[in-house]
């Protein structure tokens, strides 16, 4: 299962990553990223790479889950 | 600071406070530090000492100090002890009083910190302008290494005085970069480096616990308290009480007669337990044990042992808009969702607490709260979020009158709580 970490220091508030995986990923009001911590549906896996490659901060990493937490 | 002076004396054989703060004196009360004398299997004996002692964090975390200790041992040897004498919270004294009446115990508690994990340094961390905490640690020092009780180099700095310096992580980069903020770390269970090296960050109550464990023995510890939460703690108190000050308590001590102690102006109306990352508790459960479990289930947390006392003549929600306006200004700066979500967090308290007509405002505060928990790189937007929803509990008759226009006949009184000078935020 892949979790999709942000780096809220590195994030700038660009918002590609919401463009691109809206399923996952909103915005707040400000633009920061709120990812919805629901496991990501395998179809999906493509877009969020493409997340992590577009984000101008390098602020999106993904991870293995091990577990729930 | 000023109330440091209000240090009621505790009585009992185990006890952090009211020891000689001269070498000598120190010495010839408490008997020399149970250092290895490179005698075989010191080390097991003493972590097995402090496992059974049941000793855990007093810094706010509350975890157990022998599992922080494996952490760092299996991180290697060759590293720091960081002695977090930070002490960022407004309304907490316990640390700059231990530091000063009894340093000796918080670096014999270092260095046997430092002996257990193969530490080459003790790093003391006393925030700038603290000028008489420090001399009291370096006075301190220097007797140490003149009498050969410092076996691991002590030193002493001076990070900035801000409430989030003493966050471990941004302690460990100031020593390393002197660059006092937070890092994104989402393995919070790894051990933290400075350098190459590993560094194992104490808070200065937690090392002070930690040498007269090895001294009295666990069972002397556990002597008080509770059996899953043993030991005391130093807890400040203030607010609308005659005699604020630094108090050590049983762990399990109703919150009422810790309060007591300091003699409340009259009934409190609320107590803040925890400091301003903490949360609010109502009379209702004024008789929950000060522990991590209890407080736990009541919403709240030992914090870093404070508690506050609010008068009757005060309103919950604007002292804690004052609050959640303190915290915002001391956000490091670094994260979007701390930035700006905790001034309009504020904001929104401040004009719930001032009775304004907005009728989106519950909502708008309810969704931003959300929002903005465990989105920061620390946990300092998570306490001032906590901090606010424990308000809207424990003050939700004043909150839906004041929503109707309403403001609370104190909203516009003096604060009853402690803030530094506005000086100080300036100075960043």
């Amino acid at each position: 299962m892949i979790r999709i970490l942000v780096d809220p220091v590195a994030c700038d508030a660009y918002g590609y990553c919401a463009e691109l995986l809206p399923e996952a990923i909103s915005l707040d009001e400000w633009g920061y990223p709120v990812v919805d911590g629901k496991p990501l549906p395998a179809d999906l896996a493509e877009a969020a790479k493409r997340a992590v490659r577009d984000c101008p901060r390098r602020a999106i990493t993904l991870r293995e889950r091990k577990g729930s937490r | 600071m000023a109330s440091t002076s209000g240090t009621i004396p505790t009585t009992g054989r185990y006890r952090l406070l009211g020891h000689p703060a001269d070498l000598a004196g120190h010495l010839s009360t408490l008997g020399p530090v149970p250092l290895p004398s490179g005698s075989r299997g010191w080390r097991e004996a003493f972590v097995s000492m402090l496992e059974s002692s049941g000793l855990a964090g007093r810094g706010g975390g509350g975890f157990p100090t022998a599992i922080k200790l494996a952490v760092a041992h299996a991180a290697g040897s060759g590293g720091t002890i960081v002695v977090n004498g930070m002490e960022g919270e407004p309304s907490s004294d316990k640390d700059k009083l231990l530091l000063m009446r009894s340093p000796h115990l918080v670096l014999d508690g270092a260095q046997l910190m430092a002996a257990a994990c193969g530490a080459r340094s003790v790093v003391v961390c006393v925030p700038e302008g603290r000028d008489q905490v420090a001399s009291a640690v370096s006075t301190a020092m220097a007797e140490r290494t003149g009498a050969g009780c410092a076996p691991v180099h002590e030193v002493l700095v001076r990070p900035p005085d801000r409430f989030v310096a003493g966050e471990e992580s941004a302690l460990t980069r100031w020593v390393e970069a002197r660059q006092s903020l937070p890092s994104f770390r989402p393995d919070k269970g790894t051990a933290l480096k400075i350098g190459r090296k590993g560094a194992l960050v104490h808070n200065a109550e937690t090392l002070a616990h930690v040498a007269m464990i090895a001294r009295k023995g666990p069972d002397a510890f556990r002597a008080h308290g509770l059996v899953e939460d043993p030991g005391t703690s130093l807890v400040t108190i203030s607010g609308a009480v005659r005699h604020p000050g630094v108090v050590e308590v049983d762990r399990g001590t109703p919150l009422i007669d810790i309060v007591n102690r300091s003699t409340p102006d009259g009934p409190p109306q609320a107590l803040l337990v925890g400091g301003y990352g903490g949360a609010w508790v109502s009379p209702a459960h004024f008789t929950t044990p000060y522990a991590s479990l209890p407080l736990r289930a009541i919403g709240a947390t030992a914090g870093v042992g404070i508690v506050i006392a609010l008068g009757q003549e005060a309103c919950g929600l604007m002292e804690s808009a004052r609050i959640a306006h303190y915290m915002a200004g001391e956000s490091a700066g670094q994260c979007g969702p701390c930035v700006y979500g905790l001034p309009a967090i504020a904001g929104d308290v401040t004009r719930l607490a001032r009775g304004d007509i907005d009728p989106g405002l519950r909502a708008r505060l309810d969704r931003r709260l959300a929002e903005v928990m465990g989105r920061g790189a620390c946990r300092h937007p998570d306490g001032a979020v906590n901090m606010v929803r424990s308000a809207l509990g424990v003050f939700a008759s004043d909150a839906s009158s004041h929503a109707l226009g309403e403001p609370c006949a104190h909203w516009n009184n003096r604060s009853q709580l402690r803030f530094p000078p506005p000086v100080a935020a300036a100075r960043r």
